[in-house]
């Protein structure tokens, strides 16, 4: 698959030139494209001059990154203790049925990724599930038709 | 408005007094809370329906500028929360409908919306006043002073309320040796969880010849079910800003980082308008306060890897690295970032900084308990009534902060436990209620203080799951450069399974305990180290209930799916159908009016149909 790599050097030239830059590149990538393109890594890694092979095993290493491209909609399910304690586990289930993918994958037609996320410091709203940047907060193991369907 | 660098600690005052005068202008003032419970529950809608009524309306003596979009004020549970100061009047759940009955009636007429006002869901008294309401009324609050009081990213509000008057007090009055000795003296501990003397560290690396010296705020608060640090960054950022520089001061450092998870992005934004602003002031950067101390801070983002919240694995990280950890016997003081001295401390430690310079260390030490003073900051979120963010003075009890700020038990269940310390801290049980919390007491008892997280558990929390939830969270942030935490958590893990699946024998408990002997001893890290306390802490309390999934094959909080079925109450069911639309793999038969029946061959234990039946009809067994 080919990206338009052509907002590399904008995102280079946000950070010192040195290999002590390479996460924030790599993060301001992972925004940018949604996940962590090949070919951008392989330009990253020139510039910073770091090996290619540092560069994988940081961006394997970071849950905040992906090698694979996300869906337009990324659904993530906060599993903090609290979410635990209050059936966040639940939740997962219905919305891995509904969407036919486990945790951590993407559906075929790409409009849904499903991730689980260790915590998002809102307890107090427990179970949370953040649907791209909105937040449902005492989500009802009922409602994840709601959560897909964006209500 | 033009922003002047502040070339001296008199212009400080002087500024000081010009920020006051600018909120003497409004003697009314409407807080909104943006913390992050508020804001996912629709603060951001709140505020902005605010300015839009209050540009309509016209009210006198309260423009848009009497409004504060604050941080977190605590009482999330409520929220999103409104404030009016300086009446304290409280308004709790506000909807964006809600707004213009509390322009008009409130900020207009002077009366209160009764409707919104908080009311005690057991003694049903109804509070005019946030102050006198039971959650906070018992709290003292130091390091979250500021949240929910000032608007969140404004230096002009944070110097109103004396902030940076005790940067200015330790570069004008104190030496570097005399700001160690008051923090020293304040008997302050490390906030992030490792419970080590602030002071005793900075003066390691104070003492150390080699050049530079760093300074680092760890914001990577990793704990799940916490999110004491994330309040503060966001609701107060200009107060660890403060705390960074005086410590740079002291141990003669002039560069900076604070590292943040990636997840809170608010908090990476608000630091670096505070940073931005600070610099623009003069309160940091080249030539603090005209004075000839220097200091940078660097935003480091975090890449969500439990693990980094180690000390030499966060400075690997910061280096831009895998954020592995390196054997112990090497210490950060002296060897941290770029191999040089580092102090890492964590953000509520901080915060408490410019107040300890400024009071003065003997009076911080006054309050707490003896060797655990001052107050903490936690997270008090789970099966509690009142959940929320809250700061109470070391020493205060278990049971106060469960039952008199949290006002006990969510449906007035029976409580079972109270976990503290997140992944690596443990589970108390209702006879160590009564214990004090401090870093020394909850460590004795098998759990720890750690950062701050509070999570109550009722009766209908396994302690088995829990057990073996933190031990799947281990087991996936271990960075795997050690066996012991590598493989031994694991197999932790698949034994925790396979008890909650009621597969294991008696046999398996002992070896789960020799095991974590063998983990705590060998691993490299405090991950591993810790690694087994979610098992040894609730199997020394719960024993009980390790039995029951294993002898009688019953999980008795009725979690543990492989243990349980669903069944229908037939007294209690008044055939609605709700449970059979709910249910995804058509278990569930009945007509409208009929008893429901659930066939258990094809039950697949999802529990939606217990979700949706108002009528308590859906029993576990």
């Amino acid at each position: 698959m080919n990206h338009d790599l052509s907002k590399l050097p904008d995102i280079f030239a946000r950070y010192p030139r040195e290999p002590q830059s390479l996460i924030a590149v790599l993060q301001d990538i992972q925004k940018e494209f949604n996940f962590l393109p090949c070919e951008a890594l392989k330009e990253a890694a020139q510039h910073l001059d770091v090996p290619l092979s540092k560069v994988f095993s940081v961006s394997t290493f970071y849950n905040a990154f992906s090698l694979n491209p996300k869906g337009e909609k990324v659904i993530r399910i906060c599993m903090g203790t609290t979410c635990h304690i209050r059936g966040a586990a639940l939740i997962q289930d219905q919305l891995e049925s509904k969407l036919g993918i486990n945790a951590g994958q993407t559906t075929s037609d790409m409009k849904y990724t499903l991730e689980v996320v260790n915590c998002v410091g809102a307890c107090s709203m427990a179970p949370v599930v953040i649907v791209n940047d909105k937040y449902y907060a005492d989500v009802k193991v009922n409602q994840t038709k709601k959560i897909l369907r964006g209500g | 408005m033009a922003i002047t660098r502040i070339a001296s600690p008199k212009a400080l005052d002087k500024l000081r007094t010009e920020c006051q005068k600018e909120q003497q202008k409004h003697p009314r003032k409407l807080m909104v809370c943006c913390g992050p419970g508020c804001l996912a529950n629709g603060a951001a809608e709140i505020v902005s329906e605010f300015k839009a009524q209050l540009k309509k309306k016209r009210i006198k003596g309260f423009d848009v500028e009497a409004m504060k979009e604050t941080g977190c004020h605590g009482f999330c549970e409520q929220g999103p929360l409104v404030v009016v100061e300086p009446q304290g009047t409280f308004y709790t759940r506000v909807k964006k409908k809600d707004v213009e009955r509390i322009v008009e009636e409130t900020l207009r007429n002077n009366k209160i919306v009764d409707n919104l006002l908080y009311t005690h869901p057991i003694e049903k008294k109804t509070y005019r006043d946030y102050r006198e309401i039971p959650f906070y009324k018992h709290q003292k609050r130091i390091a979250l002073r500021n949240l929910g009081h000032i608007n969140q990213c404004d230096v002009r509000d944070y110097i109103a309320t004396g902030g940076y008057q005790a940067l200015a007090k330790a570069l004008t009055t104190l030496s570097p040796t005399e700001v160690i000795e008051q923090v020293k003296t304040s008997g302050l501990r490390g906030r992030g969880g490792g419970g080590f003397s602030t002071g005793r560290k900075w003066e390691s690396c104070a003492r150390l010849a080699e050049r530079p010296h760093y300074v680092i705020c760890n914001g990577d608060e990793g704990d799940p079910g916490a999110f004491m640090d994330r309040a503060i960054m966001e609701g107060d950022p200009h107060s660890v800003l403060e705390g960074m520089a005086i410590c740079a001061y002291a141990v003669d450092s002039s560069e900076g980082y604070i590292y943040v998870r990636e997840e809170y992005p608010l908090a990476v934004q608000f630091l670096q308008e505070a940073i931005r602003e600070a610099e623009a002031y003069g309160l940091l950067g080249d030539n603090i306060l005209g004075t000839d101390f220097s200091f940078h801070i660097k935003i480091s983002r975090g890449g969500g890897a439990f693990v980094c919240g180690e000390s030499s694995a966060l400075m690997r990280s910061v280096a831009g690295e895998v954020g592995e950890p390196r054997a112990k016997y090497i210490r950060s003081v002296q060897k941290g970032l770029f191999d040089k001295p580092t102090v890492l401390n964590n953000v509520e430690s901080f915060a408490n900084i410019p107040v300890i310079i400024e009071r003065g260390g003997k009076w911080y030490a006054r309050i707490g308990t003896e060797k655990s003073t001052g107050t903490k900051a936690f997270s008090l979120v789970g099966k509690v009534v009142n959940s929320g963010l809250i700061e109470v003075p070391m020493g205060t009890t278990l049971r106060q902060i469960v039952f008199d700020i949290g006002g006990g038990i969510r449906d007035n269940r029976p409580f079972k436990a109270v976990q503290t310390g997140g992944p690596s801290g443990g589970c108390l049980p209702e006879s160590k209620l009564d214990l004090s919390v401090d870093f020394d007491t909850l460590t004795k008892a098998g759990s720890m203080m750690g950062s701050g997280g509070m999570i109550v558990m009722d009766e209908g929390t396994c302690v088995v799951d829990v057990a073996k939830y933190f031990l799947k969270f281990l087991v996936e942030e271990s960075c795997g450069k050690c066996t012991p935490c590598r493989e031994g958590l694991y197999q932790l893990y698949l034994l925790a399974v396979k008890i909650s699946e009621g597969l294991a024998t008696e046999s398996d408990l002992g070896k789960m305990e020799q095991l974590s002997a063998v983990i705590i001893d060998a691993s490299l890290c405090g991950l591993g180290k810790s690694g087994p306390n979610p098992f040894l802490s609730t199997i020394q309390y719960f024993r009980d209930e390790y039995l029951a999934h294993i002898r009688d094959k019953r999980c008795p909080a009725g979690v543990c799916k492989a243990l349980i079925t669903y069944e229908v109450d037939a007294q209690a069911c008044d055939g609605c159908m709700a449970c059979i639309r709910a249910c995804a793999v058509n278990a569930i038969t009945g007509k409208k009016g009929e008893v429901h029946v659930i066939d258990q061959a094809k039950c697949n234990k999802c529990g939606a149909c217990f979700a949706v039946c108002n009528r308590h009809a859906i029993k576990v067994a």
